[in-house]
């Protein structure tokens, strides 16, 4: 199990393994904000906890398509399949490896592109928690949806529309606990159900996406 | 390990192919599936290895003896020959890929990425693949594409020294490999044409 964990990660950092992407994406978001709606700082302030986690989702959306397309196209899939792995493993393995390679960069740069947006000073604790906490759960859920849609020539648009709704309750509490957190307000609640959702999809969709996969292999 | 199947009828895309074939494939034997174009043999190893459920009839013996090689060979162009193999090899427990190396004499080649290497020696690494995965049932789908006479030789001397260990194989091939091998034709087992009986009388 290991080993396949090593190969994606060291397949992600080789040449064109699309390490970089996401995040490449992240700073261009973020930095063009301040163009687009001007330099009021005080806009920007309010904006930024939730510009900073669109911008991190969209991007972490941005490199799903690669996450088993490639792996389907070279045939690794259906060898993986027939290995001794269980392919619950396989995916949950997938996803880690993608969490890794683009939801922890993401986490580690936020805070630097939060000085950008004139992210108010307690903010950039919650921001980086909520982030921790949540982006688990966009690899877990990107993993589901690129599992449905593997085989599909050009799936990506496909798999973005049948993502992005599953997104939406980890996007609305994670902004508001950067919010709340940026505001100096109680962010229990927010925190929690945040948690609950990436513990729930943790434990719950690698067996969806498992055997999504054993259908769409056949 | 002996695998029997019986009776059994498969499909490819919802659309039965071949129906009612039963072979055994004893331990030291080797068995050449052979038949037309679009008769089912891909589907057929497929469906042995477990990829798809078959519409009907029993496989016994298959479950984690199998080694499957397809069409694709499951190369990752980035990473190095010896990284290719060692994965696979971990991935399946065995602890050494250096006979693998040996035996298709990609020893020279070890450090290359395999994005550069040859149709041909691709092929080669897919097939050293099998020797890492330590399994007694190969299932091999036209092993041979883009292989030169020597390296088919080198297929069928691998091929010989795992019969010898007691494994076995079960080969779609149309060339001949001078093996000792029995010989499945699967063109008799052709699904016939379903009749269609949702006619509706009454309409007319």
């Amino acid at each position: 199990m290991i080993a396949l964990l090593m190969r994606d990660l060291k397949l992600a950092f080789r040449a064109g393994g699309g390490f970089g992407l996401g995040l490449a994406f992240f700073l261009i978001v973020t930095v063009m904000i301040p163009f687009s709606v001007g330099p009021q700082s005080s806009l920007l302030a309010t904006i930024a906890p939730g510009v900073l986690w669109l911008g991190a989702l969209l991007a972490c959306l941005l490199s799903l398509d690669r996450l088993l397309a490639l792996d389907w196209e070279d045939g690794s899939l259906d060898l993986l399949a027939t290995a001794p792995l269980p392919l619950e493993a396989v995916v949950s393995l997938k996803a880690l490896a993608h969490w890794l390679t683009t939801g922890l960069p993401l986490v580690l740069a936020a805070p630097l592109l939060g000085v950008l947006l004139n992210l108010p000073g307690p903010g950039y604790v919650w921001l980086v928690t909520s982030l921790v906490v949540g982006t688990p759960a966009l690899s877990v859920i990107g993993t589901f949806g690129a599992a449905l849609t593997v085989g599909l020539k050009r799936g990506g648009l496909l798999m973005s529309l049948l993502v992005l709704p599953l997104y939406v309750p980890t996007l609305i509490f994670g902004a508001e606990v950067a919010r709340r957190g940026a505001t100096g307000m109680e962010t229990t609640t927010p925190l929690m159900m945040l948690g609950g959702i990436t513990a729930a999809t943790i434990a719950l969709l690698p067996f969806a996406s498992a055997a999504v996969l054993r259908v769409n292999l056949r | 390990m002996t695998l029997i199947v019986t009776d059994l009828a498969i499909a490819r895309g919802g659309v039965p192919v071949l129906e009612g074939l039963s072979f055994r494939l004893e331990p030291g034997r080797a068995l050449v599936v052979r038949g037309p174009n679009g008769i089912g043999k891909t589907t057929l190893l497929r469906t042995l290895a477990g990829l798809q459920r078959p519409l009907a009839g029993q496989i016994a013996g298959a479950e984690d003896t199998i080694a499957y090689a397809g069409h694709s060979d499951g190369i990752k162009p980035t990473l190095s020959v010896t990284e290719n193999l060692t994965f696979w090899a971990r991935v399946f427990g065995v602890p050494d890929i250096a006979p693998a190396l040996a035996a298709y004499e990609l020893d020279d080649l070890a450090q290359r990425h395999a994005g550069n290497l040859s149709a041909g020696q691709k092929r080669r690494l897919g097939l050293a693949r099998l020797l890492v995965t330590g399994r007694p049932i190969w299932m091999l789908d036209e092993p041979t594409v883009s292989l030169d006479v020597a390296a088919v030789e080198m297929f069928a001397d691998a091929v010989r020294a795992h019969l010898a260990q007691g494994g076995s194989a079960l080969i779609a091939t149309h060339i001949e490999l001078g093996l000792d091998a029995d010989l499945l034709d699967v063109g008799p087992f052709r699904a016939k044409p379903r009749a269609v009986d949702d006619f509706d009388g009454d309409f007319l």
